[in-house]
């Protein structure tokens, strides 16, 4: 999957008021205070089932993660295990989709949309027991929009090119000034973690903010608001988290959560293994199951439940090569070039593209075909009400022979197609060779393109150098990725569909948007993301959707479901399509019989 | 004359074989490449005699199959209604040996596809591709078992008979040769290339770079013959007559070697086929959708498949016949050499 990082036109200056602060950086040498946790805080009250208290779970990771700091963390396994680590001031719901009061109490946003007011809830307490309060909110985001620190996070911050302002009104109290508002509202503050100012103003102030909190760091020096804090990293095997005892959620009994006492990740690097070790009980949860696996699983599940919880954001598509003629390019690839720039050409490839098949037989039936970015998994988002064309291999040889091809016979009485010039349409699908779903895409879409008379062969990469050549050499005729929305908003894509974005794959990183319907996308976006109500932004995203369809940059294929499993004993279990999929409720996740799992 | 016997008869088994896998196009019912989409992984069908009511037919027949509801790659037999299986039917046109035009097929059915031995992901019957596949594995073995013999004849020959400096050099050039990692290699020449490679190309350079990388050994072996040959009383005296190099090298040298490049081509064809098959399974060999028995065999790198449908494993099982025919008949021509020897 491609990271997604967004690089919008705009700079940052740090309004805070550094100079105000210098003097407390002193308090980061005070010892931790003693504390137990405040008995009349503000808790959160947990609306979901009761649990047992007490119990661990083991999951695995595909890799080890890169860090803990989320200031630099980048990589799935470190956003999951900083997610059970870290709170934010308003969390996005996985399973609503919706936005959920964290940290921040309650919001209230002025008239004009451009001033959010956050009251922080009373009496909370880092991980290590030092309290909360409005200066750790100032010292953080201070951190997030400091240009030397590089947190993937600042460019959400800047809206319009102008970053975010922050004043505290008092020790509960603050106020975030926009320049102008911000179309997702309060979804603005999801994901970032609110730091502990008194155990990271040091390296800060040391300029060593990025290479702190590695995955070494003591325990002890690590601190967060999240359910879990770190007890142990154990290099190429394991970390475990602990409860955190100063958690600021209880359940509807008055239980401080989280319930389980630990949770541990084992470092799994294959799929497969993965799944065997799920399959012989020594996790407990397994998510990012491909189709074939989980039907394995599900087939010989005992003592275990398998959930299809539907389709999630990912979208997997097809897109040719429209970057501006590479100078010292051969002719031959000038002319696949001029094929793809011919909008018709690539209409005719999106209605000779099979997507039931590719469900079918990619995803075992375990997904949904796309005609666009936006997949039913994005409850808000989607229009199931819309209408898409059937495949028609007619259409496309209508659409075919209005762009000028024609058909010859081949050697053994085959079909071809040509261009104008007599010369037969053959390109290669470039796809990544990691990812057998993918592969077996562009299979199928050979083969749907050979019934046309075109030649495909396919291209199997290692990953890295499939990014390298889609971005920096653009040495490519096509290629079939796939990308997760990491929310169901569109300002998350928003760079690809930017012609300025990094992600804008098909002509990535432009100057100027090189064609008229580009620059109509990036006014588009522009609008939706300072537009006020929902419903405008939704027709202003169903404009780009429409532009999308009708010209084709990427021919979007097949949105997977998202598939986990469970052992019987983990209570609370409601996978959602968003990441972190399983996990996104960890505090509320409990383990029945902790007494006999315990045991054994 | 009895182990002579003994190595015909596996001859004749390894002729049977490739003649079968030669004429893939008539034995297979269908085009390797066409996809069933609506049949991916099917097991494969049995053939019966006797109907459900117990009836007994001449002419075997199949049951057709069922999908169930919702189900992905899970059949129903449908007993209720015996499909004939039809002898010698015209069908998809097809190119015998890659040349003659043809439409003639051992078997189909007219209103089902027979899937003999199963189906792969994509629904594509496995037999046809088991059988066109082993076309490309078995040429790709024995095309560069050719080319290996032939240079590594030529450069043993020249060593051994010329002796000196020029053999201390190409000797060590087979040892070099020998211990290099080719695997490595490969797959660094591999990125080299052009980024798409047609099929046909793929199998040129597969080819070309197993039996350029495969010369080493035979050399070694000709080198030792050509070396106590050429001391051979005959020899001498043919060379005291005056003969030149190429006559003593053509009349007198290379026949000696004969039998020993007989059983090196023997050995060096299986072991050639396994370096397609590795190749192919590791994904730098011949592209999709052209079958092989190394692409084929690379779907079991998944364990789902390798843990649900166990045909899969067939082209495995297709290729053992062949390995032990060629591995036989090199150890019987090996006692034949052997008693060769003793007789004279």
């Amino acid at each position: 999957m491609v990271q997604k990082c967004f690089h919008q036109t705009l700079h940052v200056i740090a309004r805070f008021g550094a100079a105000v602060y210098l003097a407390l950086f002193l308090t980061a040498f005070e010892a931790a205070p003693q504390a137990t946790p405040d008995s009349h805080a503000e808790l959160l009250v947990a609306t979901s089932e009761i649990g047992q208290r007490g119990g661990r779970l083991v999951l695995s990771l595909r890799a080890e993660p890169k860090t803990l700091n989320p200031l630099v963390a980048s990589d799935a396994p470190s956003r999951e295990v900083i997610g059970a680590l870290q709170a934010d001031l308003v969390h996005i719901n996985r399973g609503s989709q919706l936005t959920d009061p964290a940290l921040a109490k309650s919001w209230k946003v002025s008239q004009d949309g451009l001033l959010y007011t956050l009251r922080l809830r009373r009496g909370l307490q880092f991980s290590d027991g030092h309290p909360l309060d409005a200066d750790d909110v100032l010292f953080t985001f201070r951190v997030y929009l400091d240009e030397a620190v590089h947190a993937p996070q600042r460019d959400l911050l800047i809206v319009d090119g102008k970053p975010l302002e922050v004043r505290k009104l008092d020790a509960q109290t603050l106020t975030f000034r926009l320049r102008k508002p911000y179309g997702a509202g309060e979804r603005l503050f999801d994901g970032l973690a609110i730091l502990p100012r008194h155990i990271l103003e040091k390296p800060y102030q040391e300029g060593k903010l990025s290479q702190s909190w590695t995955l070494s760091v003591p325990p002890g020096q690590y601190a967060g608001l999240g359910p879990f804090r770190l007890k142990e990293y154990v290099a190429g095997q394991r970390l475990v988290l602990e409860r955190n005892p100063y958690y600021w959620k209880t359940d509807s009994k008055g239980t401080r959560l989280p319930y389980l006492d630990e949770i541990v990740f084992l470092f799994v690097p294959s799929a497969d293994a993965q799944v065997l070790r799920f399959q012989s009980g020594e996790t407990d949860i397994i998510t990012r199951l491909g189709a074939e696996n989980f039907s394995v699983l599900s087939r010989q599940a005992h003592g275990y439940t398998t959930t299809d919880a539907g389709p999630g954001l990912e979208y997997n598509f097809l897109f040719f090569n429209l970057n501006a003629s590479h100078p010292n390019a051969s002719p031959e690839s000038d002319r696949r070039q001029s094929w793809f720039r011919n909008v018709k050409f690539r209409q005719a490839v999106s209605a000779a593209v099979d997507r039931q098949a590719i469900v079918r037989l990619v995803y075992q039936g375990r997904g949904v075909p796309l005609w666009g970015p936006v997949t039913p998994g994005n409850r808000r988002w989607s229009d199931p009400t819309a209408k898409h064309p059937a495949r028609s291999l007619d259409a496309a040889r209508e659409l075919l022979r209005q762009a000028g091809f024609s058909w010859k016979k081949g050697l053994s009485g085959e079909q071809i197609l040509v261009d104008q010039d007599a010369i037969p349409v053959e390109f290669s699908i470039l796809t990544s060779a990691s990812n057998a779903d993918r592969t077996k895409m562009s299979t199928l879409l050979q083969d749907d393109l050979k019934q046309l008379g075109i030649r495909v062969q396919v291209v199997p990469l290692e990953f890295r150098s499939l990014l390298d050549r889609v971005n920096q050499t653009k040495e490519y005729d096509a290629c079939v990725l796939g990308l997760a929305s990491f929310d169901a908003d569109p300002n998350s894509d928003i760079n690809v569909w930017l012609s300025s974005g990094g992600t804008h794959l098909w002509n990535p990183s432009q100057t100027h948007p090189a064609t008229s319907w580009e620059a109509e996308m990036d006014r588009l976006m522009q609008e939706q993301l300072v537009a006020r109500t929902f419903d405008e932004r939704k027709k202003l995203y169903a404009r780009v959707q429409q532009i999308l369809e009708e010209y084709q940059p990427m021919i979007f294929l097949a949105s997977p479901d998202i598939l986990v499993g469970a052992r019987n004993t983990v209570g609370n279990f409601h996978p959602a399509v968003l990441e972190p999929y399983a996990l996104w409720n960890v505090e509320e996740l409990y383990v029945r019989n902790s007494a006999e799992a315990a045991s054994k | 004359m009895i182990r002579q016997h003994k190595s015909a008869r596996w001859f004749f088994l390894l002729v049977i074989l490739h003649v079968i896998v030669l004429g893939a196009g008539f034995f297979a019912a269908y085009d390797p490449a066409e996809q069933d989409r609506d049949r991916p992984y099917v097991p494969p069908m049995r053939i019966h005699f006797v109907d459900a009511t117990g009836k007994f037919h001449l002419r075997p027949f199949v049951y057709g199959l069922r999908v169930p509801e919702g189900a992905f790659d899970r059949y129903e037999v449908d007993s209720s209604q015996p499909i004939p299986l039809q002898f010698f039917v015209t069908g998809a046109p097809f190119r015998l040996l890659g040349v003659l035009p043809c439409s003639r097929h051992l078997f189909r059915s007219e209103s089902v596809r027979v899937y003999l031995l199963g189906t792969d992901g994509y629904g594509r019957d496995l037999l046809s591709r088991i059988l066109f596949g082993g076309q490309i594995s078995l040429f790709a073995g024995l095309l560069a078992a050719t080319l290996s013999l032939l240079l590594g004849t030529a450069i043993g020959t020249m060593s051994g008979y010329f002796g000196g400096s020029m053999d201390g050099i190409l000797m060590r050039l087979a040892e070099l040769c020998m211990a290099l990692p080719w695997l490595y290699l490969l797959f660094a020449l591999r990125a080299f290339l052009a980024l798409s490679v047609s099929p046909l190309k793929a199998f040129l350079l597969i080819v070309l770079a197993i039996g350029i990388l495969g010369w080493a050994r035979p050399a070694r072996l000709v080198r030792g013959l050509a070396l106590s040959a050429k001391e051979r009383d005959f020899v001498r005296a043919a060379r005291g007559f005056g003969a030149s190099h190429f006559y003593l090298l053509r009349r007198h040298v290379l026949p000696q070697t004969r039998s020993v490049v007989l059983t090196q081509a023997a050995i060096l064809i299986p072991q050639f086929i396994l370096a397609e098959v590795t190749l192919s399974f590791l994904g730098i060999g011949i592209p999709e959708p052209t079958p092989s028995w190394g692409n084929l065999l690379s779907s079991l790198q998944q364990y789902s498949v390798l843990a649900s449908y166990w045909w899969m494993y067939l082209p495995a099982a297709a290729m053992v016949p062949f390995f032990i025919g060629y591995l036989c008949l090199s150890s019987s021509l090996q006692d034949a050499l052997r008693t060769a020897k003793i007789d004279s």
